[in-house]
């Protein structure tokens, strides 16, 4: 068989609609990345073991590199550059820097856009189920609880 | 990955269409936290895959006077988040709310859970004490399989070239049913079991006396095992009868016929077996009194 055609896409990301062309086996993380050029999303294992390429997709979280790019067609995909607005960074992102909840910041994009579909959701978990909602997240660097302190800081900044 | 074409068919039979035609060549995508990782890493030659979720029925849950129906494509977070769900079917919750974090679940289903076949699988043995029975469409039309059936081999499964997965029906338990699972794992989230155990129970009207049972194993053969004689022990006596429940252990770590490998040896699953059966046990019957 020949190269599969490629596959005419429509979405949106991160509120804006987006059309691409794109081969059909390709990773919604690869979409992301090569295709719309947003590379706030991060490439770690490729295997669904460390969240670094988490992005939201109609409101759940998934890990891009287990997504087939043609799956978000008619869908909303949010990545970590949707997070901070015009008036400045996302409270998640703002409570990351001040708690010094990242080292080499690989793992943070996913970090974030994970613990944003906790909070949109829950806006006070426990710390407990904070834990339980980012174990699909890996960190080499900070050791967790300084990105679990992160999370509480911007649960208690929200009423 | 290798280049593969999609498919989004809309129909059962479109799908089984594609499927025939393709054989070895195509597979169904359901949540592709097996089938992605696999491609990527080589394991298939794909001229496609084959989305479920366009398939209105795959994507479907029925839940009715007559028992649950689960499409073969429903992610887990459907069922878990679902508390009337939860309520009725505690093991197949046990199972959905464990596999992979919050991520995976989104995607994945007890369906390619199933489909996947891996003895490690931790909904298959779930499905099992539910008494699931697996709905196959394929070029001869439809079958149906009991759950405990349906796994052949590490990785293998009854299907046919050209079949797929429908959905899973569950029977409908009743007031006094409980069923529980659990897994092994050295960490406390992301990981694969050593071995696990699934157990469920039927009490009689006064929920003193164990009507039914069933006991399955996983991660402790090359297909989840069904432990009759686990079973065989619990039905009969009293729902608080300590030497029953521990007979039903000693049976089960009798049936189980694991390997030694990284993640543990014979001789500790076979403890596993015992210790979780149990416990399992307990917990169903637990579950059944409330
Ligand atoms: C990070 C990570 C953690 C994981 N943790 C666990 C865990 O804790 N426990 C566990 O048991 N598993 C785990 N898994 C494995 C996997 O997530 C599960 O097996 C999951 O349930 C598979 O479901 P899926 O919908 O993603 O299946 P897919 O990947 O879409 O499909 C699985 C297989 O079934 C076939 N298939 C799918 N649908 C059908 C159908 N309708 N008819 C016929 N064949 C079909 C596919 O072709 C493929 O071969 C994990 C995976 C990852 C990446
Ligand atoms: S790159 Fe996707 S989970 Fe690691
Ligand atoms: S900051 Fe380096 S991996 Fe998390």
């Amino acid at each position: 068989m020949g190269a599969p055609e490629r596959v005419h896409v429509r979405t949106t990301i991160n509120g804006q609609a987006q059309e691409f062309l794109i081969p059909p086996y390709i990773s919604l993380l690869d979409t992301i990345r090569e295709v719309a050029g947003l590379t706030g999303t991060k490439e770690g294992c490729l295997d669904g073991n460390c969240g670094a390429c988490t992005v939201n997709v109609d409101g759940r979280i998934v890990d891009s590199c287990l997504v087939l790019g043609v799956e978000v067609n008619g869908k909303k995909v949010t990545t970590v550059e949707g997070l901070a607005t015009k008036d400045g960074l996302h409270p998640l992102q703002q409570a990351f820097l001040e708690e010094a909840a990242l080292q080499c910041g690989i793992c943070t994009p996913g970090f974030l856009v994970a613990a944003k579909g906790l909070l949109d959701n829950e806006p006070h978990p426990s710390e407990g189920r904070i834990r339980h909602w980012l174990a699909g997240n890996l960190c080499r660097c900070t050791g967790y609880d300084k990105i679990v302190k992160a999370v509480q800081k911007a649960a208690a900044a929200s009423k | 990955m290798h280049p593969f074409a999609y498919v989004a068919p809309k129909t059962v039979e479109e799908a089984v269409a594609v499927l025939d035609k393709h054989g070895d060549k195509a597979r169904p995508l359901a949540g592709g936290t097996d089938l992605l990782v696999q491609a990527r890493a080589g394991r298939f030659n794909l001229d496609a895959v084959v989305d479920m979720k366009s398939i209105p029925e795959l994507v479907a849950i029925k839940n009715d006077a007559s028992g649950l129906e689960v499409g073969a494509a429903v992610p887990c977070y459907q069922l878990y988040e679902n508390a009337k769900l939860s309520a009725e079917f505690p093991g197949i919750m046990d199972a959905a709310s464990l596999i992979g974090g919050i991520q995976v679940q989104s995607r994945a289903g007890i369906g390619g859970n199933l489909c996947n076949a891996t003895p490690s699988a931790d909904s298959i043995c779930p499905i099992i004490v539910h008494y699931g029975t697996a709905v196959i469409a394929g070029p001869k039309g439809r079958r149906e399989v009991a759950s405990e059936d349906f796994c052949t081999g590490p990785g293998r499964n009854v299907m046919e070239k050209g079949e797929l997965l429908v959905s899973l029906k569950f029977p409908k338990p009743s007031a006094t049913f409980g069923a529980a699972y659990e897994r092994f794992i050295p960490r406390n989230e992301m990981d694969i079991a050593v071995a696990a155990v699934a157990a469920s129970v039927e009490l009689s009207e006064d929920k003193k006396t164990i009507k039914k049972a069933r006991v399955a194993l996983s991660a402790v053969g090359p297909t989840p095992i069904l432990a009759k004689a686990a079973a065989d022990a619990l039905v009969g006596k009293s729902a608080d009868d300590e030497a029953a429940i521990s007979a039903a252990g000693v049976a089960a770590a009798a049936a189980a016929s694991p390997i030694s490998d990284m993640r543990g040896t014979v001789e500790q699953r076979k403890h596993l077996v015992e210790v979780l059966t149990k416990r399992m046990v307990k917990k169903a019957i637990e579950r059944a009194r409330n």
